[in-house]
């Protein structure tokens, strides 16, 4: 058959074209993406309906045992969500809370504020592992630096990491003292990128300094402390290295947490299809309070339109 | 305004200082005390009152560090590893960022959006079918899940947005203007987008490359020969015996793995600190 080429309609039209390329720019992270993400999130849905073990290779599907064990009879769990939600609770304000102080403070111009900053930041580039070696020595009973520093002003200190409420407390601070200052980086830019002029503006309506923090800056800001809060509490209800790290859980469970209880199942006693119902747990957690946080923005982030 | 007697100005500003040294010591003292320790002996870290400086520098500790593990081995898999991940997430996600700001596509918003999740998405979600599949895989107890998955995961998916904010700002003239000398939209991205985008790719590569050198779970479980270990994994692995860590010895490993990165956190601190800051203006 004859064809007239110049007839023809180009087979791929230009914007067919250019949608071929921008797919070829794509197609490695993507299929990265689809395979190292999306895959392992679906299929975490699917082995916890499995009694699945993980040296074994072994699986059955057993429907919704695994979830019904895990609210009725599991002695653990609701002590692991529990620890999870405490010490959500105990981070995220403590972590927010010092974040916005410090920022307030360094995003101050005065002569070596930016040194104060890297130091404040040095704990985000160090390693957890490294980071809780050196807390983990000075928090020990009796020879440890913090509590003999502490007796030096005639307390006695507890028993940091073998003793029940004390544990959660030295996890919770030590891991705000290493992230904070991510945090107070991220809100000293967005200090900064407040207009000179709305604070010349406010001085001279006569506003006072607390004024200007809560009224200006803070709503200015807002959508960042939302980012920052939304990835803190991801952060905080996801935090595995730094428990197993620091206390391994204990003392009696005081501080196994959900990621780490999974870890446990997943590695230890190789049932990973409870583990993965764990970690769906965990999944929509996250998913759930991350959907609330954002619903919440029309209430409190102010939007500049 | 400015005050035009300078030496009024440091009185106002005491009170900061101050409080800022007070505050600030929780964040540095443990580097300062992780440095002291690894120079005395064991008797003098556990003395009381403490000391603030070694009575005589104790450069055994170092030297003993080769004898618990091959931390020279387990330094350079960190490093080389880092390096890997850190080029391939550059590649990846310069190449997706410009086409998600700079390349009209079906579905682009779409699977930008999905692809946005990722950042969110803790490790923890993901790692149980990961290690499932790299069983399968028969890749367990070798580099190839640690030098692979992180590249797809948040490092990757961050990456790529900062370099898509990055090309969004990038003027359209100069395309345009390439693109009517004749060149390909790859001869774009290669010879005129690429070379002006060092800023964002430094950005991209200090964040992940902080991301790797530090990251525990994945080689934890991965990884069980101690000739393959990253430092992160290398370093509570110093115990005696019993398995109670050898303090003086632990100390001098976690001084060798942490100042590196110290010392360029101070060499480079406007760059890295604005990178972080960077990566939390996404809205």
């Amino acid at each position: 058959m004859a064809v007239n080429t110049q007839k023809m309609k180009p087979i791929l039209t230009a914007r067919l074209r250019e949608s071929l390329i921008g797919y070829l720019f794509i197609l490695p992270q993507f299929l990265g993406f689809l395979l190292f993400v999306i895959l392992p999130v679906v299929s975490i849905f699917y082995f916890s309906f499995q009694d699945r073990n993980l040296l074994m290779g072994t699986s059955k599907f057993i429907g919704l045992d695994n979830y019904k064990f895990m609210f009725q009879s599991d002695p653990y769990f609701k002590k692991v969500l529990t620890n999870s939600l405490v010490f959500m609770a105990g981070l995220v304000p403590a972590n927010i809370f010092l974040a916005l102080s410090l920022a307030l403070l360094l995003s101050r111009k005065i002569a070596g504020i930016t040194l104060f900053r890297t130091l404040f930041f040095s704990p985000v580039i160090t390693s957890v592992a490294a980071w809780i070696i050196i807390w983990k020595f000075m928090l020990q009973n009796n020879s440890g630096t913090i509590n003999q520093i502490l007796s030096l002003v005639g307390i006695t200190g507890p028993n940091w990491l073998n003793q029940a409420p004390y544990a959660m407390i030295a996890a919770i601070l030590t891991l705000v003292i290493k992230n904070v200052g991510l945090n107070t980086v991220i809100f000293v830019a967005a200090i900064k990128d407040i207009p000179e002029e709305l604070l010349e503006a406010a001085k001279i309506d006569g506003a006072n300094q607390g004024q200007t923090i809560r009224k200006i800056m803070l709503p200015l800001i807002s959508p960042s402390v939302l980012l920052a809060v939304i990835l803190t509490v991801i952060g905080a209800l996801s935090v595995f290295d730094h428990i197993m790290l620091l206390t391994n859980g204990g003392p009696q469970n005081s501080t196994m947490v959900l990621s780490f209880y999974m870890y446990f199942q997943a590695f230890k006693l190789y049932e990973v299809g409870y583990a993965s119902a764990l970690a769906v747990v965990l999944f929509l957690v996250t998913l759930g309070l991350t959907v609330v946080q954002w619903q919440l923005k029309s209430k409190f982030v102010y939007l500049e339109e | 305004m400015k005050n035009p007697i300078p030496r009024f100005r440091i009185p106002v500003n005491l009170p900061v200082y101050i409080l800022l040294i007070m505050i600030v010591l929780p964040f540095i003292f443990p580097f300062y005390w992780m440095i002291s320790s690894s120079g005395k002996t064991i008797t003098e870290i556990f003395q009381y009152p403490p000391t603030f400086f070694p009575k005589a520098w104790q450069w055994t500790n170092y030297s003993r560090i080769f004898e618990f593990q091959p931390f020279l081995r387990q330094y350079f898999n960190s490093i080389y590893i880092t390096l890997v991940v850190t080029v391939s997430v550059l590649i990846v996600s310069s190449f997706s960022g410009y086409a998600f700001a700079k390349i009209r596509f079906y579905g682009k918003n779409w699977i930008f959006l999905l692809m946005l999740t990722g950042l969110m998405m803790p490790v923890e979600v993901t790692i149980i079918p990961n290690f499932i599949l790299m069983q399968k895989l028969n890749l367990i107890n070798t580099h190839v899940p640690l030098l692979v998955i992180p590249v797809f995961g948040s490092a990757g998916i961050i990456g790529m947005f900062i370099m898509r904010q990055f090309f969004l700002s990038f003027p359209s003239e100069l395309a345009d203007a390439a693109k009517i000398d004749g060149l390909s939209t790859f001869g774009i991205f290669f010879k005129i987008a690429l070379p002006l985008s060092k800023s964002a790719l430094s950005t991209v590569a200090i964040l992940t490359f902080l991301k790797v050198w530090n990251s525990y779970l994945e080689p934890l479980i991965y990884i069980n020969d101690k000739k393959l270990f990253t430092l992160p994994l290398a370093l509570p692995s110093f115990v005696d015996s019993m398995g109670g860590p050898v303090y003086e010895v632990q100390l001098a490993a976690t001084t060798l793995s942490v100042l590196p990165v110290l010392i360029f956190l101070f060499i480079a601190q406007q760059t890295i600190v604005e990178s972080f800051a960077q990566s939390g203006i996404k809205g």
